[in-house]
């Protein structure tokens, strides 16, 4: 049962783009004005539309399937929901289906179901609640080879981090597949810099970090980076980025960690709830 | 403008395409990532599955499925051309007229012999509708799903020049 839900919260994720992201990119069609730039964003919206309608994988590349649960020390499921994570991921790849991504990095054999030493990936958090809560979040390979990692100065702060961000989007130009979504980690080292910045891509298009000064760094970076004209898949438009999301944690004195974590325009994500009594709620 | 090629082409044919231009592209194209193009060049042209000269390439890793009928492609949209640069130069003197892919190329190997088609990233499940089928799959075995060879006929495959066969470019 638990199985089942995960397959159908995986085929939810990689055949219905969430609907923020959809507006964002509707807004983003009419804002331009290149005939290229419009030719792509409408097929960007008739391939979101195709996925809905017919249950398939809006893009082929249906990524590394990652997980971020949080989970519930008193849950009954507790104990099952890893193995059944698993399971999930290899019953998907031919039910949905998904494209098998996961290769020997030594042999550069496809394991052929998703699965392999590492993967699915799955972040793990522990809360005191008796739920669990999982959100999918299959990570497509074009988008992540654009994500980077900058250990600045604390001399180099804030505007340090900005300059950062801009350079990456402008190097990786048309390859991200934008308009892309930037999840941006500040602080707590190397490693979790790049996992905050991952779990901000979770967060709606459009909905701001509740600090009041994050909110408006997310907002100039937005701008910055539109500014650059870089546009849908890097011919030419008013539209490079449909959002910024930054999260931040505490820093060591010495360090000014910045994970950047780049997102295709084809942002995908899934969230699932299991109660105690097994009742199990699903949304994007 | 919009044109309508059918494969193969031909170096004539090429030359007159211009960055910007659409073209519908029907016919018959050849799916290669990283470890495909390693592969064609490790053999001599002989001894490949196909004959390289006047086809298209097609920078992709489909989403396939396996029916009594065969195999059916569910969603094949491009994955990003520049991974495959820095085959580009020796890739391109096989025959091949063109590429399509996405997010652009170096210009320069193209230059009088060929041109780069991009279609859509992520626009995987309307690429799948210009897929009519499946002709053949090669090296799957050794290679996977992703970078195995899928022979693939389309038909009015929506494409813009990008980069044509005079060093004009569409990429920021």
């Amino acid at each position: 049962m638990l199985v089942d839900v995960l397959v159908d919260a995986i085929r939810l994720a990689v055949t219905a783009i969430p609907e923020d992201t959809v507006e964002a990119l509707q807004r983003a069609h009419e804002a331009e004005e290149s005939e290229i730039a419009r030719f792509n964003l409408q097929n960007i919206l008739k391939a979101i539309e195709i996925g809905r309608e017919r249950s398939i994988p809006v893009c082929q590349d249906t990524g590394t399937l990652t997980f971020f649960v949080r989970a519930g020390v008193d849950s009954p499921f507790l104990t099952e929901i890893e193995g059944a994570i698993i399971e999930a991921v290899r019953k998907a790849t031919p039910e949905v289906p998904l494209r098998p991504n996961s290769v020997d990095p030594l042999t550069g054999k496809n394991s052929g179901d998703n699965t392999g030493n590492g993967v699915p990936i799955i972040h793990w958090e522990l809360t005191e609640e008796n739920k669990i809560e999982v959100a999918v979040f299959p990570k497509g390979g074009g988008s992540e080879n654009c994500s980077a990692l900058a250990m600045l100065t604390p001399g180099e702060g804030w505007e340090g981090i900005k300059r950062f961000v801009v350079e990456k989007v402008k190097a990786c130009g048309g390859k991200p597949c934008p308009p892309v979504i930037l999840g941006v980690g500040v602080g707590g080292g190397a490693d979790y810099s790049l996992e905050l910045a991952k779990r901000a891509l979770l967060r709606k298009v459009g909905e701001r970090n509740a600090n009041k000064r994050i909110a408006r760094i997310e907002e100039e970076l937005l701008e910055v980076v539109n500014s650059l004209g870089i546009g849908p898949m890097g011919m030419g438009g008013v539209t490079t980025a449909l959002d910024v999301k930054i999260e931040v944690a505490h820093r060591h004195p010495a360090s000014f960690p910045v994970g950047l974590i780049v997102q295709c325009w084809a942002n995908r994500r899934a969230f699932l709830r299991i109660s105690p009594d097994g009742r199990v709620d699903m949304w994007r | 403008m919009a044109v309508r090629l059918r494969t193969p082409l031909s170096g004539e044919g090429v030359i007159k395409l211009k960055a910007g231009d659409i073209v519908h592209l029907s016919g018959t194209i050849y799916t290669a990532r990283d470890s495909a193009h390693g592969k064609i060049l490790s053999l001599s042209p002989e001894e490949l599955p196909f004959n390289p000269r006047g086809t298209v390439i097609y920078h992709c890793g489909p989403v396939v499925r396996k029916t009594p009928r065969g195999w059916e492609v569910v969603s094949a949209g491009p994955t990003t051309s520049a991974r495959m640069n820095r085959y580009l130069g020796e890739i391109l003197p096989l025959g091949i007229r063109g590429i399509i892919g996405k997010g652009g190329m170096d210009s320069e190997p193209f230059k009088g012999r060929a041109v780069y088609f991009a279609f859509t990233g992520g626009a995987g499940s309307l690429a799948a509708e210009s897929i009519k089928r499946v002709r053949a799959v090669h090296w799957l075995d050794e290679l996977g799903i992703p970078e195995a060879i899928w022979v693939l006929e389309v038909e009015d495959f929506p494409l813009v020049v990008a980069i044509d066969a005079h060093g004009s470019s569409l990429y920021r």
